[in-house]
């Protein structure tokens, strides 16, 4: 090899060298830069959040302009709301996930439902909130916490439709034969045998479910309002902790804004707390 | 009499038994049409969503007619409506939001993938996902709060005195930084989707069988040549596709661009204004339009951002089946 030839290479080493360094010092930078978002996010919240975290904020509904007050009416509405889009999207979608898991695995209809439940995962849920009211606000003429839940049961169904699928397929055939074998019909197999081996991965996508309505906003807006005083009228405009946190970080009531941020950290943490439940469960299960 | 008698002594338990199989066949096919009927009731779902906004925002379509997509004004006093600033604000945001987060999140996969000690995978990709569980509300009130001032100090007027003398791109940053503004709704719009991409990608990223990157490594590849001459290529499509979902995420998201946006019905050439999008503009004006017109134009508008995210979503999914369809071969 010539004097310049090796030359050639040594060069053409360094520059691969310098861009294999400069590839993984950017890809650390990436992944500086998301674990960042995440730590100021949670240490804003943590910091503007804290200082309002008061007994009051659990026992006093909110307040007018001015005065003091909690949050009570928005969490106990939120509270409420959630169980019902859970209670009614939960059954649905267990449902058609056992279908597609159980009885038709290998039908046209389940490919075309599992494209479309995909589809409906992660559509925007704004059009949810107004699908609700045009089937069901429009119609009886009021805002009311039943088209609330419904339209966080609409959001529900395809999270649990898809957990629910995966967890059944992810039980070993060989049960299924057993139970068969022994005589049992289908639907015993799939409630007493199936079931019960996917259960902690079906609850799993149920809580996924809550930590996701729990802090959607849109799908409320135009179905169950807000309302500023307690309310235990399924009827009647209920408040919500995220609706009431866009009013009131959206006013320019320095109070109002605090309660805001308090209702923003509570909100945080318990989807957040929700969400490494369900991955504990999920991992227990693996093991 | 007799002979009956006698029947019945042989065949009852015959009898019963047939008819307790019958119903439990009679069960189970009840069963499977209950659970059918379920997974129906999804399909109508969609349907349902279709067919009630095209009915509520009839009265705005044949109003205006094709000419609501293109028409700028948005007067309520007029009661003349047209869609293109909200269209124009949605795919603007959503594209400059990729820009930002399809390079990062790539970069985080490949790190989880390629770079990242085995012991922190597991806790570094969880942060990541949390990103994703934390409520679009949040990032809104972060991103009016925090980010709009930041960036209103520091980002841009940095930007417009750096291009302020360049032909295109002054008008690009033109205009004073106001903090929230187009700009800022597609970088919170780029955090939010992160994760999604992250996740796909480092998921697609996983399938690539290790004989071909060995094979690479062989060779005397970098970590670099072979990310970019056997990964990526191997997984194109699920890339794509995982950046498909994310644009997906983008166009639809609500609260988090309805802090940020402005909510201005103009189309403005610099990023830096005030503008809005089709969730902002329903979220903002729905509960206080009068009259059924303002309302099914709002509808309407719904009916667009549905249509829209549904091609994108379609067409994410139709890669990444293609993807996980290959690899299940």
């Amino acid at each position: 090899m010539t004097m310049a030839a090796n030359a050639r290479m040594n060069t053409l080493y360094a520059a691969r060298l310098l861009r294999e360094r400069l590839f993984l010092g950017l890809s650390m930078a990436a992944t500086a830069i998301g674990l960042g978002c995440l730590a100021v996010i949670l240490a804003t919240l943590l910091i503007e959040g804290i200082g309002g975290l008061s007994p009051r904020v659990f026992t006093e509904t909110t307040p007018p302009p001015g005065a003091d007050g909690g949050l009570l009416n928005a969490i106990a509405g939120s509270l409420v709301m959630t169980l019902m889009g859970v209670a009614f999207g939960t059954p649905l979608g267990i449902l058609a996930g056992t279908y597609m898991a159980e009885y038709g695995r290998y039908t046209r209809l389940t490919s075309v439902v599992r494209f479309v439940n995909d589809i409906l995962l992660s559509a925007p849920s704004i059009v949810v909130g107004l699908f609700v009211y045009e089937i069901y606000v429009a119609q009886v003429g009021h805002f009311s916490a039943w088209a609330g839940g419904v339209a966080l049961g609409i959001i529900v169904v395809p999270v649990v439709v898809r957990t629910t699928e995966d967890m059944l397929l992810l039980v070993p055939d060989p049960l299924r034969e057993a139970a068969t074998a022994l005589g049992a019909p289908r639907w015993h197999m799939v409630s007493r045998v199936a079931y019960r081996a996917a259960k902690a991965g079906i609850i799993t996508g149920i809580l996924l479910a809550v930590a996701r309505i729990s802090g959607e906003t849109a799908p409320l807006l135009f179905t169950a309002l807000n309302n500023q005083f307690w309310s235990s009228n399924l009827n009647a405009p209920m408040a919500s902790l995220p609706v009431t946190i866009f009013q009131f970080a959206m006013s320019p009531y320095e109070d109002w804004r605090r309660l805001a941020w308090t209702g923003a950290l509570l909100i945080t943490a318990a989807v957040l707390a929700l969400s490494i439940a369900a991955r504990a469960l999920n991992t227990k299960r693996g093991t | 009499m007799a002979d009956i008698a006698l029947a019945q002594d042989n065949r009852i338990p015959v009898i019963r038994k047939g008819w307790s199989l019958r119903r439990l066949a009679r069960t189970d096919e009840f069963f499977r049409v209950v659970t059918r009927g379920a997974a129906i009731a999804v399909l109508g779902v969609l349907s349902g969503v279709m067919i009630a906004l095209l009915i509520g925002a009839w009265p705005a379509l044949g109003k205006f007619g094709v000419e609501f997509l293109w028409s700028q004004r948005w007067n309520p006093v007029t009661e003349k409506f047209g869609a293109l600033a909200p269209i124009y604000g949605t795919l603007v945001t959503s594209a400059i939001a990729l820009v930002f987060a399809v390079p990062v999140g790539i970069g985080i996969a490949i790190f989880l993938t390629e770079i990242c000690p085995r012991a922190l995978r597991r806790p570094i990709g969880i942060a990541i996902e949390l990103l994703a569980g934390i409520p679009s509300i949040i990032y809104g009130i972060w991103g009016l709060f925090v980010l709009a001032p930041v960036l209103q100090h520091t980002l841009q007027p940095w930007l417009i005195d750096l291009f302020g003398s360049v032909p295109v791109l002054s008008s690009l940053f033109a205009g004073p930084p106001y903090g929230i503004g187009v700009l800022t709704a597609a970088l919170i719009l780029a955090i939010m989707v992160l994760p999604f991409i992250t996740s796909i990608t480092r998921d697609v990223f996983e399938q690539v069988p290790p004989m071909l990157k060995e094979a690479a490594f062989g060779l005397g590849c970098t970590t670099r040549e072979v990310i970019r001459n056997v990964v990526i290529p191997y997984t194109r499509a699920g890339v794509t596709g995982g950046c498909m979902l994310a644009l997906g995420r983008a166009l639809g998201e609500t609260m988090a661009v309805t802090f940020v946006i402005g909510n201005a019905h103009k189309i403005s050439p610099s990023l830096l204004a005030p503008g809005t999008t089709i969730s902002a503009t329903i979220a903002n004006e729905f509960t206080e339009a009068v009259g059924d017109l303002y309302t099914s134009s709002l509808i309407a508008l719904g009916l667009i951002l549905f249509v829209i995210t549904f091609i994108v979503l379609a067409v994410a999914r139709y890669m990444l089946a293609r993807i996980a369809a290959r690899a299940g071969v």
